[in-house]
């Protein structure tokens, strides 16, 4: 019962981003990179699998800033293992990555016929393609997204899945194991773990480093970004300027005058 | 024989989706600048009828298999590599929701067909299909080519309005005969959500909070504006996902579509999956730290400022103009 996650840095959106002299890509030197949300629910689902079913759960990254504290903190929540695909080139795209990374889980022992395969739904830079159906169809397993909430019967190779629809419907699925699922949500909010156990599971567990296996050639995504850029402020908010006090009185008024108080 | 541009018809539950008519008004554009004939590809079961509503297409190509009951990605991109093998495009457009989301990607995959997600308009220029692109939660905009054909675009909703894509015509139908094999993923049943004790999509006014307001324990201030207006509370993803609130308050690809006098989102980025469920409101009012924050595209009026300080600073003013802060 082995359950694959596979997480994915991207840039803070919280932060500003910047775009590269290139204009065409994401200036990265300046970037903070976090783990994909998504990502960070299915870590949980996997843990939640482990929790009540058993299993064990591998964390598996690309080299990238950041992932090693990713990495530590995944075994600091209950991941038995952690894998990093050291090699893999700067701004590495969706498509690249799921070729590089289904490399990896083809030949490192251990990785290969995991049960379950999870990773986020959906990462705000999969500008050429979704990260589980493209390992699904590199693997040979099947497929289903927008997942929050996940069973499996192990010993019967089955998992009900829940899908969620629009207008807040959801769809039980059943699905012969093993299967890619993307994650939406978890059954659960992501788990909060300390620094101080991050920091202790850094004295005492490693980091397993395996160079990538899988090369992608230039032009492996099939698409040519041609220009990036910030949205232009359409113009269409009219910002109010001033304390919150100031800002709350004016934009009372105008509720008031269109007749919204 | 003039070359052909798709949309990928979408339908659930027996209704053909909205994003299918924004395509197809979408695709009726480049088509007619590609000089391409433009067909909608209907994969259902027993869903004849639905190609009535698609005369915005100059041709329905059907597929009529039990398997397209309904909408697994696996079972569709199956059948359009079958098709793909009989049929040439230039370009196949893909609705990119909860519905669809997948089926671009994998048959993208399966035929090593480039893939264009997150489109939000595609144009010829330039001797190429260019594609708009929303990336990073709104932040950045991407113009985007394909190198090599067909392409395959996966569509935001909100592309073009839907009534452009309908037609009252009667559309021909070319039937294609597919061969399916036994899919690994079966529907067993769905689940409707449970009847919240409020239903967003029938307020004039809603108060909506989004990671910003930081804890469940700061919801009180968001109910106490709402109470002002007779409205209700409602919330982007992340609120939902703490589970500070329930599913039937969440506004946006999984949740609802509401159209209020009144939307006020507070501590909202304004990602494509939110907006698109709250855009078409009357009076959009945004408070976000982040000056650069997407949802200050779409709102009418705006401040930049913690929502913890806004938010009952609104409520206090909203009181005293009612005549009743004094009292408070």
């Amino acid at each position: 019962m082995n359950i694959l996650v596979v997480l994915r840095m991207v840039p803070d959106v919280v932060e500003e981003l910047e775009i590269a002299p290139d204009g065409k890509s994401l200036n990265l030197e300046f970037a903070r990179m976090v783990l994909s949300e998504s990502d960070d629910h299915a870590l949980e689902q996997a843990l939640l699998i482990k929790e009540r079913d058993g299993g064990t759960v591998t964390a598996l990254a690309l080299e990238a800033p950041e992932v090693d504290e990713v990495l530590f903190a995944a075994l600091a929540k209950g991941a038995d293992r952690a894998l990093k695909i050291t090699g893999p080139k700067e701004g590495v795209t969706t498509r690249e990555a799921a070729h590089i990374i289904a490399g990896v889980i083809s030949s490192e022992p251990g990785l290969k016929g995991a049960d379950l395969v999870l990773t986020g739904t959906q990462a705000i830079n999969d500008l050429d393609g979704l990260m589980a159906p493209l390992l699904a169809q590199e693997l040979g397993l099947p497929f289903l997204g927008i997942v929050t909430g996940l069973v499996p019967n192990f010993s019967a190779r089955v998992a009900l899945a829940t899908k969620e629809y629009p207008r807040g419907v959801r769809g039980e699925f059943e699905v012969a194991l093993p299967a890619t699922f993307g994650i939406q949500a978890a059954e659960k909010p992501p788990r909060y773990v300390p620094v101080a156990k991050v920091r202790a599971v850094m004295k005492s567990r490693k980091i397993d480093c395996v160079s990538l296996t899988e090369t992608v050639e230039p032009g492996f995504s099939l698409l040519q970004v041609l220009e990036m850029t910030k949205p232009q402020p359409s113009g269409h908010a009219e910002i109010l300027e001033g304390s919150a006090d100031q800002t709350a009185g004016a934009l009372c008024t105008i509720l008031a005058e269109r007749g919204l108080l | 024989m003039a070359a052909e541009f798709w949309v990928i018809v979408e339908h659930w539950k027996g209704r053909v989706s909205q994003i299918t008519y924004e395509a197809l008004a979408l695709g009726r554009e480049v088509a007619d600048q590609l000089g391409a004939s433009l067909h909608a590809v209907l994969l259902g079961h027993n869903a004849h009828e639905l190609a009535s509503t698609l005369g915005k297409a100059d041709c329905v190509i059907y597929a009529n298999h039990p398997l397209f009951s309904e909408v697994v990605a696996e079972t569709y991109a199956e059948a359009l590599v079958q098709l793909l093998k009989e049929r040439k495009t230039r370009s196949i457009i893909f609705p990119l929701t909860n519905v669809s989301l997948g089926a671009a990607t994998l048959l993208g995959a399966r035929l090593r067909l480039p893939v264009v997600n997150f489109c939000t308009d595609i144009q010829f220029a330039e001797g190429k299909i260019q594609a708009h692109c929303i990336l990073y939660g709104g932040k950045i905009e991407s113009r985007v080519a394909a190198e090599g054909e067909p392409t395959i675009f996966g569509l935001w909703p909100g592309a073009r309005p839907a009534d452009k894509g309908f037609s009252e015509r009667r559309p021909p139908v070319e039937e294609f005969a597919v061969s399916l094999s036994e899919p690994a993923i079966h529907l067993k049943k769905y689940m409707e959500p449970a009847a919240g004790d409020v239903d967003i999509t029938q307020q004039e006014v809603l108060v909506a909070v989004g990671r910003g307001i930081q804890s469940q324990e700061n919801l009180h201030l968001a109910e106490n504006l709402a109470k002002q207006f007779h409205g209700a509370v409602c919330a982007s993803r992340p609120v939902i996902d703490q589970g500070w609130l329930p599913l039937s308050r969440q506004v946006g690809k999984s949740g609802a579509t509401v159209k209020p006098k009144l939307y006020l989102a507070l501590g909202i980025s304004g990602a494509p999956e939110h907006t698109e469920g709250m855009k078409a409101a009357a009076l959009i009012v945004a408070v976000n730290t982040d000056s650069g924050a997407p949802i200050f595209n779409i709102a009418h009026y705006g401040i930049v400022g913690d929502v913890l300080k806004v938010l009952p600073a609104l409520t206090k003013a909203i009181e005293s103009r009612k005549g009743v802060g004094s009292h408070a």
